[in-house]
């Protein structure tokens, strides 16, 4: 396992995720996420926590980078500035060279809008709505027709193989099958920066290897930048870099997913 | 995302019902009590509206309303004629006289007495005879749901059903004959009581003897002249009460709204229809809102400005309100439709359902208020926890 300075940023180096995809790294462009100095604090006075305690991070564009650390280290935090959802206190985000901070609310809801896809732990499709409605809120939000984004959602269907299922309701599917419309969901748009929560972790094995797969898959060859927030080690493997987070810092950043997979045993 | 809004209301289906049903009830209450308070204040006047020929009814100043009955003078009739731009003066007697019904009971009844020549003032419609024929000796006009039922003579057959007064069957009224030559279809008053029409003449034969009997004088204003001027001339000039049709009406509601505890029983209907409206709805709607506070935040996550869930919110809420307020004002109207031809007052202008749609407006507002809130307020970070 090679590891490297956590608070340099830039060291990317060569990125490759053990045969299962062809990362997509652009060396010298510009990178997708650099956060230096972030800081997050909850509540005050005796009761604050220290979310964060001045993070460096950077990603670059087409990189797949996975956040792992015991539970309360502060991935989601970091994760919800990055996609901005969730203001920090002090030091700089910028995600595709705008600078989240300086950003108003209204500013940064449209940024979302165009800029981040996300998929959740527990999915959050819309129990009401069909998988094609589902994927296609992204393209409606952004003020496509109906029309048009029904017809775009049933082509991204088919990539992520539930073509005949564009008009079944989210709880008639499985696991894994939700997962691959969330996934659908947050490629619609195509946005430049794609955050995952615990993308595996309410699937079984297989089904949770075959959605990583497919996400390097659908999203790294269009040169869209992952960072997934996980604890399950048989998806390292598909990192390009695994940041290890502690105590609201990044501790270390491995660039050998499969490396740090072996390590936890998750790779013959 | 307007459909999508549409989809997560239509799509819990449950809780759209519920709100539905608490729009539907409260809209339902404020209108059907509303229709009986409208038709009782209604009823009140049901002698000014049948009586309407006139412009303008001249009455002692002490009247408060129309059954409140202080007679004048007969002289005073000429005093009104003598008024420059009366087109027109005649006598109307109103008063209560008690009729024996064949079975022995008696039965008291509004009896109102037109003027002798013209017949001014008798029913607004006839179901059987006609007007004219009250020029024949001892005649009267019965009005038609009395003559079904409170002046209806006995069944021969114990416990059959009474038989409806007709056209040729007598009454005593106060000790003297009187023979039905027609029955009208006059507008039910508040009291209930029997309408009995006749000539002026008659009717004062029928009653007691009294010094004053002249209830009051019908006036139309001659051609040309404006009303309000003359009914002001006449208030100067005899130092009686004069008021147009619409006047007295007015002031024959104000005299029971005052007076009687009926606009506080349904007003307190209404309030307790628009509380419990308000409070199903209310909690049924934020309780969607809870439910679906996840989905609202993962929306606002992927770029759904404050605006749009705004949207969305006031939409939802909106649709339910129109679904509701329709069902409501529609159960409401069957239920008016189907008490068409019973005692039980019903009246529903469209004012009425205006005040209704603006109760559920006011229902939905204060609803979606309390959902818009929480949605705004919400932090899109919640989509991450879990």
């Amino acid at each position: 396992m090679s590891s490297t300075n956590a608070n340099h940023p830039e060291s990317n180096g060569a990125i490759h995720a053990s045969g299962r995809a062809t990362p997509s790294v652009t060396p010298g462009a510009t990178p997708a996420v650099v956060c230096r100095g972030v800081t997050k604090t909850y509540g005050n006075g005796t009761s604050a926590v220290f979310a964060l305690r001045g993070v460096d991070l950077s990603v670059a564009p087409g990189e797949l980078l996975m956040l792992v650390g015991p539970s309360g280290c502060g991935k989601t935090t970091l994760i919800s500035i990055v996609a901005g959802v969730l203001d920090h206190d002090e030091g700089d985000c910028v995600v595709y060279g705008r600078n989240l901070k300086s950003m108003s609310n209204a500013e940064r809801t449209e940024f979302r809008g165009k800029t981040v896809g996300f998929v959740f732990q527990s999915f959050n499709l819309i129990p009401t709505l069909t998988v094609a409605e589902n994927i296609a809120v992204p393209l409606l939000i952004a003020g496509s027709s109906r029309a048009e984004a029904i017809e775009r959602s049933r082509d991204i269907l088919g990539r992520v193989g539930l073509g005949d299922r564009w008009n079944s309701r989210p709880a008639n599917l499985s696991g894994g099958q939700q997962q691959r419309v969330a996934i659908a969901r947050s490629l619609i748009h195509h946005p430049r920066l794609i955050v995952c929560d615990e993308p595996t972790s309410a699937l079984d094995h297989k089904t949770g290897h075959d959605v990583m797969q497919l996400m390097r898959e659908v999203a790294l060859s269009s040169g869209q930048s992952l960072i997934v927030v996980t604890h399950d080690a048989r998806i390292f493997e598909f990192a390009d870099r695994i940041a290890r987070m502690d105590d609201g810092k990044i501790e270390s950043i491995d660039t050998s997913g499969r490396a740090l997979a072996a390590s936890h045993g998750a790779v013959p | 995302m307007m459909s999508v809004a549409l989809k997560m209301l239509f799509g819990d289906r449950a809780k759209y019902f519920g709100i539905v049903m608490g729009v539907t009830l409260a809209s339902m209450v404020i209108t059907q009590q509303g229709a009986i308070f409208i038709g009782i204040m209604t009823r009140t006047y049901g002698t000014v509206t049948d009586t309407g020929q006139g412009d303008i009814w001249v009455m002692d100043p002490k009247v408060q309303q129309i059954e409140d009955i202080k007679p004048m003078q007969d002289t005073e009739l000429f005093r009104v004629r003598g008024i420059q731009g009366v087109g027109w003066a005649l006598p109307l007697y109103k008063g209560l006289i008690r009729a024996r019904l064949d079975n022995g009971q008696f039965q008291n009844c509004n009896i109102l007495g037109l003027d002798d020549a013209t017949l001014t003032g008798g029913p607004p419609g006839m179901a059987q005879g006609a007007l004219a024929d009250l020029r024949r000796a001892d005649a009267i006009i019965v009005d038609e749901i009395s003559a079904n039922t409170r002046l209806a003579k006995p069944s021969p057959e114990p416990g059959g059903k009474p038989i409806p007064l007709k056209v040729g069957d007598t009454l005593e009224l106060n000790d003297h004959r009187a023979v039905v030559v027609g029955i009208g279809r006059s507008t039910r008053t508040f009291q209930s009581l029997p309408v009995i029409h006749t000539t002026y003449g008659r009717a004062t034969t029928f009653v007691p003897k009294e010094r004053k009997l002249l209830s009051f004088v019908l006036v139309k204003a001659a051609p040309g002249v404006d009303v309000e001027s003359l009914r002001r001339r006449i208030e100067l000039t005899t130092g009686l009460a004069a008021l147009t049709n619409q006047q007295f009406k007015d002031k024959t509601v104000d005299y029971f709204i005052k007076n009687t505890g009926i606009p506080i029983n349904f007003g307190i209907a209404v309030g307790l229809g628009f509380l419990i409206g308000t409070v199903i709805t209310g909690f049924m709607f934020y309780n969607f809102t809870l439910d679906n506070l996840r989905y609202f935040g993962t929306l606002k996550a992927m770029g759904a400005s404050d605006a749009t869930l705004l949207s969305m919110v006031i939409l939802q809420s909106l649709v339910v309100g129109a679904i509701g307020c329709g069902l409501g004002i529609g159960i409401a109207s069957f239920f008016g439709a189907r008490m068409a031809n019973t005692p039980l007052a019903f009246t529903m202008p469209w004012q009425l359902l205006a005040v209704a749609a603006i109760a559920v407006a006011i229902i939905c507002v204060l609803s979606a208020m309390l959902s818009i809130r929480k949605v705004i307020s919400l932090e899109p970070a919640v989509v991450f926890k879990g």
